[in-house]
């Protein structure tokens, strides 16, 4: 079967979606992300979308999801490289995903990823476990 | 008003959505529309071709490249036999779902396209005409 490939960075997850994803492929890539996300022990996962011509609702959706599932499994998700179309699409379209955090490139999410984990690490360096 | 191309697809599963998809923007490509221009009629096509199949049980959508005087465009007729939509008005709001997606297919993509027509009745099925002018 088809699947979108995962890669391991620290205790980040990289996801680069270059195919356009048929419905199947969608959930596919949620059900193996947050296995990963409990099996690797990942604390951030960064979804690269800039091959990626069309987001509509259903993808839209998928993308809110999974970082939302991400957040309950105590991981953050950046979505990163969505294309300016498709910006003014989903947002004409009525999508302005909320609750998915999101940045202009790899670069920058990993940054933002960095920042957040650091402040959980500062946080838990106080916290009785 | 000339047709330049005018072609039908089934859809059938969740690939013909991705196909859809691409004879879409295969479409807006020749016709020269601008980059946001084919993200948009691409888009709203895969939301109608997701409802038609969700809702309808599948279908078939009918693709015609237009051009009227200087003017070039699409126009996507989808067609489903399924049970109809009893009430066009609520079916047209943002937010009204009876599948587990968000509400946005019918609204969303009305907002995506200069013309947007849609027939239906309880027990035959639904047809939904957009077009885009470039």
């Amino acid at each position: 079967m088809e699947r979108i490939p995962i890669l391991k960075m620290g205790k980040v997850l990289l996801v680069t979606v270059q195919v356009d994803m048929h419905d199947r492929l969608a959930m596919t890539l949620q059900d193996d992300l947050t296995a990963r996300i409990v099996k690797d022990h990942a604390h951030g996962v960064l979804i690269d979308i800039s091959s990626l011509e069309v987001v509509d609702s259903f993808i839209g959706r998928m993308i809110g999801n999974i970082a939302n599932m991400a957040r309950v499994l105590d991981a953050d998700t950046v979505v990163v490289g969505m294309r300016p179309a498709v910006a003014i699409t989903l947002v004409e379209l009525g999508l302005s995903l909320p609750g998915v955090r999101t940045a202009l490139n790899v670069d920058k999410g990993v940054e933002m990823l960095k920042g957040s984990m650091e402040q959980r690490a500062s946080a838990n360096g106080h916290a009785t476990r | 008003m000339a047709t330049l191309r005018d072609e039908a697809f089934p859809i059938r599963s969740s690939d013909d959505i991705v196909k859809v998809r691409q004879i879409t923007r295969e479409l807006a490509l020749m016709q020269t529309f601008s980059l946001v221009d084919q993200t948009k009629i691409v888009t709203a096509a895969s939301e109608l071709a997701r409802n038609a199949l969700e809702h309808g049980g599948g279908g078939e959508v009918r693709f015609e490249a237009l051009q009227e005087g200087s003017r070039r465009g699409i126009r996507l007729t989808f067609v489903d036999q399924g049970p109809g939509i009893p009430d066009l008005e609520q079916a047209l709001k943002d937010g009204f779902t009876t599948g587990g997606g968000m509400g946005l297919g019918l609204s969303g993509s009305k907002r995506l396209v200069n013309e947007f027509e849609i027939h239906s009745e309880v027990g035959k099925g639904t047809r939904v005409t957009i077009a885009r002018w470039k």
